[in-house]
């Protein structure tokens, strides 16, 4: 096996035994960088000089006997994290040159750790889509197949993951955009529950939804990341300051006794029946583990999208209005004046998709359509929210589809917004109710396409999401499985 | 016709903290451009703002000042739109749950008592500045005020005349200074004034269109602007017109107000929820907390220097209006132990050489303990009060003491019965005929003779004295 195919805890285990070293490990991940990222098109910008420094640096403290469990270890970055010195993008035209001063919390976190940061990855731009076709620069392609998406709109995170250009990447999460393009790209990633992880430094989409968490080969590299990068901060008032444990912790434990819950609403007309097999399989994988399946349901779920796309497009409306090419990123020459000098900057930097959901949101805040819109959108996310707490009071999970199909082809819904947005008709409702959800494989079509599925907690009991994961990653191999390019 | 104005006014006043309300930067007036801001306050893709919690302890303890309700839960918004100065695209401020509301000031116009009300007290963010080069194509933003912590005190439309409308400002000035919460000053821009003004017909209990005038940073001009838009709209209602309901801004070197172009007030704001900050929670406990914070305010201690010191209103407010002005009264009246002398001369000769030299009490080179010294020694006798006039100015200008300057000057008052006796006999032996004819029943020359004995004493005798033995020697 080659470096590049190993998952953190792997490594660790070889850097342990001085069977490699870290900068064995920055080499092998550039080389394959080099070798398929021309195909793949996961990355906006590759730090390779960077890398092999900090690698080096790394074996150096490894040496002088420290090893936090990240340490040397090449985790990408999606391109819309803060990265002092590094420029970050959003893969947006708009801020196309935006170096920031200052590291995001979860980077400096990192860096804390002594990582290795082997560059940054692409993304729908401004994280406002579900198959990377958004990026204002450039489409990143499914490693399993090269013709379609990777998911999105976390797809550079998810593709370099798959096809071993990083050992794990760190992505955002929205609406599903860390969760369904691991579904799409056959590896596993986690949303935390709302508040679990800081949010500064991440380049806000939709503030009260956005949250960062890992892309991994495996569940437990999934745990090892959540380790370092949860917690409090105190420059994110929405971070909760709760205890962090050892999610680690959790991966020892079985699903005895356990009580998974199976929402009749996420099994609908219109999914592709290889999904719904290969989620009804794992179901019973893990009631022969010893769980117990509880059938619940989530009456508002039907209303999930629209009340998502209300609340998502407003909050964007205001975050992106600081993109106004005077002080950062695109400006258009030749404004004759300042209002022009807003109309051409924003016209010329933003992408179709972008100023969509602008134009969407500021409608829906705009004096005599808030009640109608904003409000109600708010309305309805307690429902959603309360559906949620109504069936935990019964299970302590819930396994769902982590999206309807398996990886769509390139093109094939990008002139058709509404049928793009069902694609994230199973995770976004997790975002209004703000609870923790991970995508993990769970098979593959008849195309040899992955399948994710999706397991739900409380909130703030990403342990129960991970020992149930677990248990099932350990009783299947689909995790195992590499993408052939 | 007879109209009655009806008058709102929305003060934002900065707040003295150390650091901006969402971030750690200094809050500094006339540093050089940009040196005090980071990625948080100039709006950086990813920042979140975090309160600044001294913000928030000084608006709810000017909600207690100025007997507001304090709500337990408050949030912010956003009030979104494109300006330069603007960092972000929008503005954290509050709308739906202040952090004050329902609270009332008193103020007093023609010796009137007028309760005025306050709807509201919230916390926001200050904007930048534009600097317009004169002549150039293109202009400079300056983001070191971006970030200020500003409240924005929203009074009822309770105000009915300009006097009203600049006591109530000077009243809720002389409060925020008081509790220590914002200097008030107007000249930094750390006050700035919107005034919303109406007119209806005397009598009439509704409403009429109104104006809003932006910026109005003097309460000279809050007057004169509303002075002029009272006439304005007076003459618009009697020619049969209509008022337009629009923004105006105030020309302070004509006294008029005139219309903004209206493409820049047809804002909608598109106000909503703050996502990146949670409510603002606060405890009885905090709320009790700040509560033994306020110091006397001016109207309790008004009153009270009415009730303890026997002051008239007039001495009690004037001498009231700030903290440091009525502790340096306090201190000389109860050192001197003759509270109307020490307020006569406070309100005389000190205030007239403080104001020619526009200097705040604190700056005063006679310390009230001085003031006290000299008026003792009025009282006992030691320099009478036409040399004390002398000595003071002299304390003024040097600072030392009235004992040292009357010393060195050789100013102490002449009470020996026999020396001044002497200088009566010279003086009336200098002038015959006019003791002749004072004799002959001329009894005006009386003055005549008491200013020839005080000026060849030089000032120094005892002007009592000199009225008993005079009177006693020409009648012999």
């Amino acid at each position: 096996m080659e470096l590049y195919s190993l998952t953190i805890h792997e490594l660790q285990e070889m850097l342990k035994k001085g069977e490699t070293t870290s900068r064995a490990i920055s080499d092998s991940v550039q080389a394959r960088i080099k070798a398929v990222d021309g195909k793949v098109k996961a990355y906006i910008t590759v730090t390779e000089a960077a890398a092999a420094s900090q690698a080096d640096a790394a074996d150096k403290q490894r040496s002088s006997g420290s090893a936090s469990p990240v340490l040397g270890i090449p985790v990408a970055i999606k391109d819309n994290m803060c990265t002092e010195g590094t420029l970050t993008t959003c893969a947006s035209k708009i801020l196309g040159n935006f170096v920031p001063p200052y590291d995001a919390t979860v980077v400096a976190k990192l860096k804390g750790a002594g990582f290795v940061m082997p560059g940054k990855v692409n993304m729908d731009e401004f994280a406002m889509g579900s198959s990377t076709e958004n990026s204002g620069f450039f489409i990143t392609r499914n490693p399993w197949d090269l013709e379609r998406i990777p998911g999105g709109s976390s797809g550079g995170s998810a593709a370099a993951v798959a096809a071993g250009e990083c050992i794990a990447a760190l992505g955002s999460d929205t609406g599903g955009s860390i969760r369904q393009p691991a579904a799409c790209c056959g590896v596993v990633g986690l949303k935390p529950t709302y508040g679990r992880v800081s949010r500064y430094g991440l380049v806000a989409f939709a503030s009260s939804l956005d949250q960062i968490g890992p892309i991994t080969k495996d569940v437990t590299d999934a745990a090892i990341l959540m380790n370092l990068i949860a917690g409090h901060d105190r420059r994110d008032s929405t971070s909760v300051d709760l205890p962090v444990p050892d999610y680690t912790a959790s991966l020892a434990r079985d699903v005895k006794g356990m009580k998974i819950g199976i929402p009749k609403e996420y099994f609908i007309d219109g999914m592709d029946p290889a999904v719904e097999k290969a989620v009804r399989d794992a179901v019973k994988t893990l009631e022969s583990l010893g769980a117990s399946v509880v059938d619940v349901s989530l009456p508002h779920t039907a209303y999930a999208v629209a009340t998502y796309y209300i609340l998502a497009t407003s909050e964007a409306s205001s975050n992106l209005a600081r993109y106004d090419g005077v002080k950062y990123g695109v400006r258009a020459s030749g404004a004759k004046d300042l209002l022009d000098l807003y109309l051409q900057s924003r016209s010329q930097g933003f992408g179709p998709e972008v100023k969509r959901r602008i134009m969407l949101g500021t409608y829906a805040l705009s004096a005599g359509y808030y009640d109608a819109f904003y409000k109600k959108g708010q309305q309805v996310r307690t429902l959603i929210k309360r559906d949620f707490d109504e069936a935990f009071k019964k299970v302590d999970v819930i396994a769902t589809p982590t999206a309807p199909t398996a990886a769509f082809k390139i093109g094939e819904k990008s002139a058709d917004p509404l049928q793009m947005y069902l694609s994230d008709i199973f995770t976004i409702s997790v975002n209004l109710a703000g609870i923790p959800g991970i995508s993990i494989p769970c098979g593959f079509t008849q195309n040899n396409l992955p399948i994710g599925l999706q397991i739900l907690g409380r909130h703030f009991d990403e342990e129960s999401v991970f020992r149930a994961s677990f248990a099932y990653e350990q009783a299947t191999d689909w995790h195992k499985r590499r993408a052939k390019l | 016709m007879n109209y009655e104005a009806v008058i709102g006014l929305e003060v934002h006043a900065q707040l003295q903290t150390n650091t901006k309300i969402f971030c750690s930067c200094e809050t500094a007036f006339g540093e050089e451009a940009n040196t005090r801001t980071c990625p948080v306050c100039i709006g950086m893709p990813g920042v979140l703002p975090v309160l600044n919690r001294k913000a928030v302890e000084y608006i709810i303890k000017t909600g207690l000042a100025t007997d507001c309700t304090i709500n337990r839960s408050s949030r912010f918004a956003r009030k979104n739109y494109f300006y330069p100065d603007l960092p972000k695209g929008y503005q954290i401020s509050q709308y739906e749950l202040p952090v004050c509301e329902h609270g009332k000031v008193e103020i007093v116009v023609d010796g009137q008592v007028r309760t005025i009300g306050i709807t509201r007290i919230h916390l926001e963010e200050d904007a930048g500045k534009n600097l317009h080069q004169s002549g150039g194509n293109s202009s400079l933003v300056d983001l070191n005020r971006a970030g200020t912590p500003l409240m924005e005190i929203v009074s009822e439309p309770d105000l009915r005349t300009p006097e009203e409308a600049t006591e109530y400002l000077k009243k809720l000035r002389s409060i925020l200074r008081y509790i220590e919460v914002s200097d008030a000053d107007m000249e930094k821009g750390n006050f700035r004034c919107d005034i919303n003004i109406s007119l209806r017909p005397a009598g009439s209990t509704t409403f009429g269109t109104r104006a809003e005038v932006k910026n109005v940073n003097s309460f000279k001009f809050v007057q004169k602007a509303l002075e002029y838009e009272i006439k304005r709209q007076a003459q618009i209602l009697d020619e049969g017109g209509k008022v337009v309901q629009e923004t105006r801004l105030f020309d302070s070197s004509k006294n008029v107000t005139f219309s903004m172009r209206s493409k820049e007030e047809a804002h909608d704001y598109r106000y909503f929820p703050e996502p990146d900050l949670v409510p603002i929670v606060t405890s009885q406990e905090t709320i009790d907390g700040i509560k033994a914070t306020i110091p006397e305010l001016p109207d309790a201690k008004r009153s009270r220097f009415v009730r303890t010191y026997g002051l008239p209103e007039y001495d009690a407010y004037m001498l009231t209006q700030t903290k440091a002005l009525a502790a340096y009264y306090e201190e000389a009246a109860g050192l001197s132990g003759q509270p109307k002398v020490v307020s006569n001369w406070m309100m005389g000769e000190l205030m007239r050489l403080m104001n020619a030299e526009n200097r705040e009490i604190e700056e005063s080179p006679i310390r009230p303990d001085k003031l006290a010294g000299m008026i003792k020694m009025i009282g006992e006798g030691t320099i009478s009060t036409k040399i004390a006039k002398t000595v003071f100015e002299e304390m003024y200008k040097s600072g030392k003491d009235a004992a040292t300057i009357v010393k060195e000057q050789g100013l102490t008052q002449v009470s020996d019965t026999g020396a001044i006796e002497k200088i009566i006999a010279e003086v009336i032996a200098a002038n015959p005929a006019q003791h002749a004819d004072y004799k002959a029943g001329k009894e005006k020359l009386f003055g005549f003779f008491v200013g020839q004995v005080m000026k060849a004493s030089k000032g120094k005798a005892n002007p009592d004295l000199v009225n008993d033995l005079l009177k006693k020697k020409l009648n012999e």
